[in-house]
């Protein structure tokens, strides 16, 4: 658990970067800094472990003020990502993934256990890179080893910088799908720096969206598509937040609120999506492909029924405009 | 691109063919005869020779790696002009006024030699190491820091590693060039093989002065390719320039 009381971030000259925040990340939770370049979301971030200074106020960690730790012990007591470039490029990759163990002295073997398991969980071979540098691998796997290091003293709390910020989009969405499962497995307490909605409403349990220093709407996602507090917010979110908002939900949901189409066998050229898919990206795939229906296909690829742009305006009116608030849940 | 290649062989060739020549011509006409006539004088002059560089170049690495280590920490970040504006006097200076100068403090001799090549080795190595040190992305210092690395840990994990290619090149180039200049101190006394160069000059006698100057010609040589081994062993494999080509 994070807790900000009141924190606020004087540059010298008198300009304030962070200006009286208050907010609380819950045990486990992704909690996503997000806000337009110079908002102050990265010092704030920074000002967790210490690498800026904090001018009022407070930041406790699971309850202690971070100012009453060792600096030191404190920074080696937090998992640290930042966009591409942290690797040290001197050392091997297993190296660099163990450097906070190294530095707290852990023995050889039980290095390299951890290094093996990290390894593993970010889906890189461990035997085939311990021997190579950062600047044999790519962005991707940079970043995925990036995400290791982080993990390696196994921190309860970990800050991520724009950790995704600088990969191709498709590597993109493919890091950030894998860390959230790995999210479920560790559940950290995480505090992730973004300037980009998608990827706040994506990773986030909850957005923080920041503005020239000052928190603009703390709330879950789908509250922030929904009932943007002010004109910034919806701004920032954009017109199109109610097909965002399609990315918060399944398939599955849709059946369970309003029920799946029958398979019409006559059509044909028709497209299938997983039960399990986001109905924004079947909401893309059915107007992409021109197909008046997709069938729903459960994970052994048994039919269960189909989806028409019609199931999902009446979901979207539904789930979205008249149900809000929506959980986030599942 | 084969065109490229062909001029470069060519060039490395024609270069080695006239290597070749000078040496054999140089054995024809008996230049080398010093060498094999005063055999002892030519290994205390070479001895000399080495001394002179390996002091004055130690010396100088003990000075200039530290003090560019200092000015590139925070603290000093705003000294580092005072630093630099020195060591580039000391390379202004020409060679024979700092022995003048130097004549009247430490007198004739080895000392005063050694503090000469001292001050011209300087420069090179003080500045690359502190271009390597300013060339590594604050980025990178900043994930150190944040891993929870101690400045020292930071210095020799992080920082020196990774300047270590530029600082090596500096110090090469320092001592490649001081083997060269040590020729000089022949003329305040400090001995090495500058005794047979001018001497050699002196006479208008090819014999002597090339006895003195290929030795100086083959140590810079060797020096140089020792120190690109040695650079091979301390410089980490990810750092290297190639490697990230």
């Amino acid at each position: 658990m994070i807790t900000f009381d009141h924190v606020t971030k004087i540059y010298e000259g008198d300009v304030k970067a962070v200006d009286d925040v208050a907010f609380t990340v819950e045990k486990g939770d992704i909690c996503v800094l997000l806000g337009p370049s110079g908002c102050g979301k990265t010092t704030l971030l920074r000002m967790v472990n210490r690498l800026e200074s904090i001018t009022e106020g407070e930041i406790r960690i699971n309850g202690k003020s971070n100012r009453d730790l060792d600096t030191i012990e404190l920074r080696r007591s937090i998992g640290y990502v930042i966009q591409s470039n942290g690797l040290f490029p001197n050392m091997t990759i297993e190296e660099n993934v163990t450097v906070v163990p190294s530095l707290l002295g852990w023995d050889r073997k039980k290095k390299r256990e951890r290094y093996h398991t990290l390894m593993e969980l970010v889906g890189l071979d461990p035997a085939e890179y311990r021997k190579r540098y950062p600047h044999e691998l790519s962005g991707g796997q940079q970043q995925r080893v990036g995400v290791a290091r982080a993990l390696a003293a196994d921190p309860p709390v970990m800050l991520m910088d724009e950790p995704f910020g600088a990969l191709d989009p498709i590597t993109r969405e493919r890091l950030q799908d894998e860390f959230i499962q790995i999210q479920r497995e560790v559940k950290k307490t995480i505090l992730f720096v973004s300037h980009d909605i998608d990827e706040a409403i994506k990773m986030g349990n909850k957005i923080v969206l920041m503005r020239d220093g000052k928190i603009m709407q703390h709330d879950t996602p789908s509250e922030i598509l929904v009932h943007p507090k002010n004109e910034f917010v919806s701004r920032f979110v954009g017109k199109d937040r109610a097909i965002k908002n399609l990315s918060l939900h399944t398939v599955e949901d849709l059946q369970k609120e309003i029920g799946l189409g029958d398979i019409n066998e006559t059509i044909q050229d028709t497209k299938t999506v997983n039960i399990h898919q986001d109905l924004r990206n079947t909401l893309s795939t059915l107007m992409n492909q021109e197909a008046e229906q997709v069938i729903v296909t459960d994970d052994h690829g048994e039919k269960l029924g189909t989806v028409t742009i019609d199931h999902v305006q009446r979901y979207l009116h539904l789930e979205i405009r008249e149900k809000a608030p929506v959980s986030t849940e599942g | 691109m084969e065109r490229k290649k062909f001029v470069s062989l060519m060039v490395r060739y024609g270069f080695y063919a006239l290597v070749i020549y000078f040496f054999v011509w140089s054995f024809q006409k008996n230049y080398f005869s010093y060498l094999f006539k005063e055999t002892e004088t030519f290994v205390l002059l070479t001895r000399q020779h080495l001394e002179l560089v390996a002091v004055s170049s130690l010396l100088a690495i003990a000075v200039a790696l530290p003090s560019a280590v200092l000015v590139t920490r925070p603290r000093f970040r705003q000294t580092e002009w005072i630093f630099t504006n020195l060591a580039n006097l000391g390379q202004t200076i020409p060679v024979l006024a700092v022995l003048a100068l130097m004549i009247s403090i430490l007198g004739l001799g080895f000392k005063t030699a050694v503090f000469a090549l001292f001050i011209y080795s300087v420069l090179p190595i003080f500045r690359n190491t502190v271009a390597g040190l300013n060339s590594i992305d604050d980025r990178l210092i900043d994930a150190a820091k944040g891993m929870g690395m101690k400045p020292h840990q930071i210095l020799f994990r992080v920082e020196l590693p990774n300047a270590a290619y530029s600082i090596m090149a500096g110090i090469r180039t320092a001592i490649v060039i001081n083997v060269g200049t040590a020729a000089f101190a022949f003329l305040i006394g400090g001995g090495g093989l500058g005794v047979w160069i001018f001497t050699g000059i002196r006479l208008f006698d090819n014999s002597a002065l090339l006895s003195g100057a290929v030795p100086v010609t083959l140590l810079a040589i060797l020096a140089d390719y020792l120190l690109r081994l040695l650079e091979y062993v301390v410089v980490p494999k990810g750092t290297r320039p190639s490697a990230n080509a």
